[in-house]
């Protein structure tokens, strides 16, 4: 928590009719309405979400566990996130392109990537492909076009647009999604994406994950925008906000979202309000900068508990399902940390391929 | 063989790619139906239409950032900066993004982008339509980077640079664009990277030099040979991969290396040249390796000849190189 001594931030206070980093009404669901928004297979969307978002809670206590130990060198977790990129997962289809921000491998995963195959990256072994190449939470992921990102905020966002242009040009069936956190918003990449995606009317969904918190600056001196998703409005775009805690307001959105897109209908900026529930990464402390309330308010609003006691109301789901489900996702974890522990360092020679494609760089 | 100026080579190269592929694209501001400020791209739009001649919006992160996207896509995109001095907005693309993609997933996503970029002064643009800044490109692991100093390079580099695998940037002499005419092959000519140009043979003196600087060179050391100084004229043609061999050869044979560009001296290409000749060709320099550049300051508008290395300036340093030993 803030000492009182220390300087107030610049910028304006927050009043009581400022948004920026408030969360939505939470909405409550009956089974009418989860077959009208899901279709009538919706229990079995909505169960396996929760195996995919009890699998990325599970990853990231064991990974930050492994940090600690110096097992892992860092660890980007994505608790209180998991709604995100499980929802737009499983909103899209295989012809999707995604462009990651720091906090969406779990989508990779829920596209069909191998788990195993991401731990091997977390280790930066000679397993992963990018052999070792990429700090941890920097996966590439070609088999779901999940796009190799850096560490620059917001460079993605034009990129998105790129290939958008080209499944445009094309005539291709799919759409592409790009995520960024709040902070990325004062990047110039956002403004020059959603730009040029509104003059191109590209088939692009801006996937804005506001969890309120970049690093240690909070969304209120991020912008003086009351509702983030109201920037769509100077690109001409049209823009929501979401609840990005809640599972099936993720998926609707999105689902809508990208079949405008594929439709011609251009693109759309959805902004997800979600609560960082734990640190930025494995190198900082929420404590320096964080008032307690936030944290308090964040477990009122965690996605995992929330899609839990939705699928307990409805009768799909047990306190010996949730056991199960999370010994699963464990043994599932162990198991890929074990394989991974296993396998040996990056070889030499990875130090100077794929710098370019047959040429090598200049030798010393 | 058809006789063009540079720029017309350059559109030459640009109209020829695109008939004989359907991904490559041009995207850049004022390229479409205004055909480039320097009509680099006249008469593509009419060809091609505004879905393979792009007019974007006037930002240089948003033009090479969309080109990265299309190019992960499996497109071809040739970007256009108007003047490399406007590079800025998209050097954190260029740097961060276009030059490591490869590298980093592992080969799995290749970012072939070609960025062609009028550079260099002479044309009266002071400090913001003048700049050489091709120390920056090079000096990033990742990118090749060519710069043709003749019509008929500019057409065989250019369409290299386009159905190459890897990022260019290609670097446009806009000084010689219409000043410097030539014969250039027709159909698909290709110059390989990599692969310097000896312009002229001689026995005192290697001068090396790339893009315009080429041009005063030869008038200086043409001049020179009336004093009885034969000097080797090597066109370095691109700076990464740089044609190493050709540059220690030289050197083996006559002894005395005189570098020319016109950017800054201060970590400019030429201090990479004199580093690779002092530790590979130190025991055949008979005289001290002498750099002929621009100045260490913004490049000026009123005194730009003064900045830019003249063939009166250049033909002053072979001399004293010839007979410093």
């Amino acid at each position: 928590m803030t000492s009182s001594e220390e300087p107030a931030r610049p910028g304006a206070a927050a009043g009581p009719q400022d948004t920026r980093g408030a969360s939505l009404q939470p909405l409550e669901y009956d089974e009418p309405a989860l077959q009208l928004l899901l279709g009538p297979t919706w229990d079995e969307t909505l169960m396996t979400g929760y195996r995919w978002m009890i699998l990325g809670r599970t990853l990231d206590q064991r990974m930050l566990g492994l940090q600690r130990q110096g097992r892992v060198g860092f660890y980007g977790p994505a608790t209180g996130q998991e709604a995100v990129s499980v929802g737009a997962a499983l909103a899209s289809g295989p012809p999707d392109w995604v462009f990651p921000g720091l906090r969406e491998q779990l989508l990779a995963l829920a596209r069909g990537h191998a788990l195993e195959t991401y731990v091997h990256h977390l280790f930066a072994d000679n397993v992963d492909p990018a052999r070792g190449r990429q700090m941890p939470c920097h996966p590439t992921a070609r088999d779901v076009h999940y796009v190799s990102m850096s560490s620059v905020v917001g460079t993605q966002i034009t990129h998105a647009v790129g290939v958008a242009y080209g499944q445009k040009l094309r005539k291709d069936p799919g759409a592409t999604l790009a995520f960024f956190g709040d902070g990325a918003t004062s990047a110039n990449d956002f403004h020059a994406g959603l730009n040029f995606a509104g003059v191109l009317a590209l088939p692009v969904v801006f996937c804005l994950v506001n969890n309120q918190w970049a690093i240690s600056v909070p969304v209120e001196h991020q912008t003086h925008v009351a509702v983030l998703a109201d920037k769509a409005r100077a690109y001409g775009i049209p823009g929501a906000r979401v609840d990005g805690t809640d599972l099936v307001a993720v998926i609707a959105a999105t689902r809508d979202a990208l079949a405008r897109a594929r439709g011609g209908g251009g693109p759309t900026l959805l902004e997800f309000v979600v609560f960082r529930m734990a640190a930025h990464s494995s190198s900082d402390d929420p404590k320096r900068y964080q008032p307690k309330e936030f944290q308090e308010k964040a477990r009122e609003r965690d996605p995992v508990e929330r899609l839990e006691g939705l699928l307990k109301r409805l009768g799909r789901l047990d306190d010996a399902g949730v056991a199960t489900l999370a010994a699963d996702a464990d043994a599932r974890v162990r198991m890929a940390i074990q394989t991974a522990e296993a396998a040996p360092q990056p070889v030499p020679d990875s130090l100077t391929t794929d710098v370019f494609s047959s040429v090598a760089p200049t030798p010393r | 063989m058809t006789e063009l100026n540079l720029v017309q080579a350059v559109n030459r190269a640009l109209a020829e790619a695109m008939r004989a592929d359907p991904d490559v694209l041009v995207i850049g501001e004022d390229v479409g139906l205004n055909g480039g400020v320097f009509r680099a791209t006249e008469g593509l739009y009419k060809e091609f239409g505004a879905d393979r001649v792009i007019d974007s919006p006037l930002s240089e992160t948003g033009i090479v950032g969309a080109a990265i996207g299309m190019a992960l896509y499996g497109l071809k995109p040739v970007a256009e900066i108007q003047f490399l001095d406007f590079i800025y907005p998209a050097f954190d693309q260029i740097v961060s993004e276009l030059a490591k993609f490869r590298y980093r997933s592992g080969g799995q996503y290749p970012c072939h982008v070609v960025v062609r970029a009028p550079y260099g002064g002479g044309v009266k643009g002071g400090l913001y339509h003048s700049q050489s800044s091709e120390a920056y490109f090079a000096h990033t692991a990742g990118l090749k980077v060519a710069i043709p100093s003749s019509p008929a390079d500019a057409k065989g580099l250019l369409t290299t640079a386009i159905f190459d695998e890897d990022p260019v940037i290609f670097l446009e002499p806009k000084r010689i664009y219409r000043a410097v005419t030539g014969e250039v092959p027709d159909g698909d000519h290709r110059v390989p990277f990599g692969k310097a140009n000896t312009l002229r043979q001689g026995d005192d003196v290697s001068v090396f030099a790339y893009g315009a600087m080429i041009h005063p060179v030869l008038q200086a050391t043409d001049t020179l040979l009336a004093e009885g100084i034969s000097s080797e004229v090597v066109d370095l043609r691109t700076l990464v991969p740089l044609d190493e061999a050709a540059v220690c050869a030289s050197v083996e044979k006559t002894g005395r290396a005189v570098i020319v560009h016109e950017a800054p001296r201060t970590a400019g290409f030429g201090a990479e040249l004199a580093a690779l000749l002092a530790e590979k060709c130190l025991y055949s320099l008979k005289a001290p390796v002498l750099r002929i550049t621009g100045f260490d300051t913004p490049f000026p508008y009123a005194l730009e000849n003064l900045y830019l290395p003249t063939p009166e300036r250049i033909a002053h340093g072979i001399r004293s190189t010839v007979r410093a030993g």
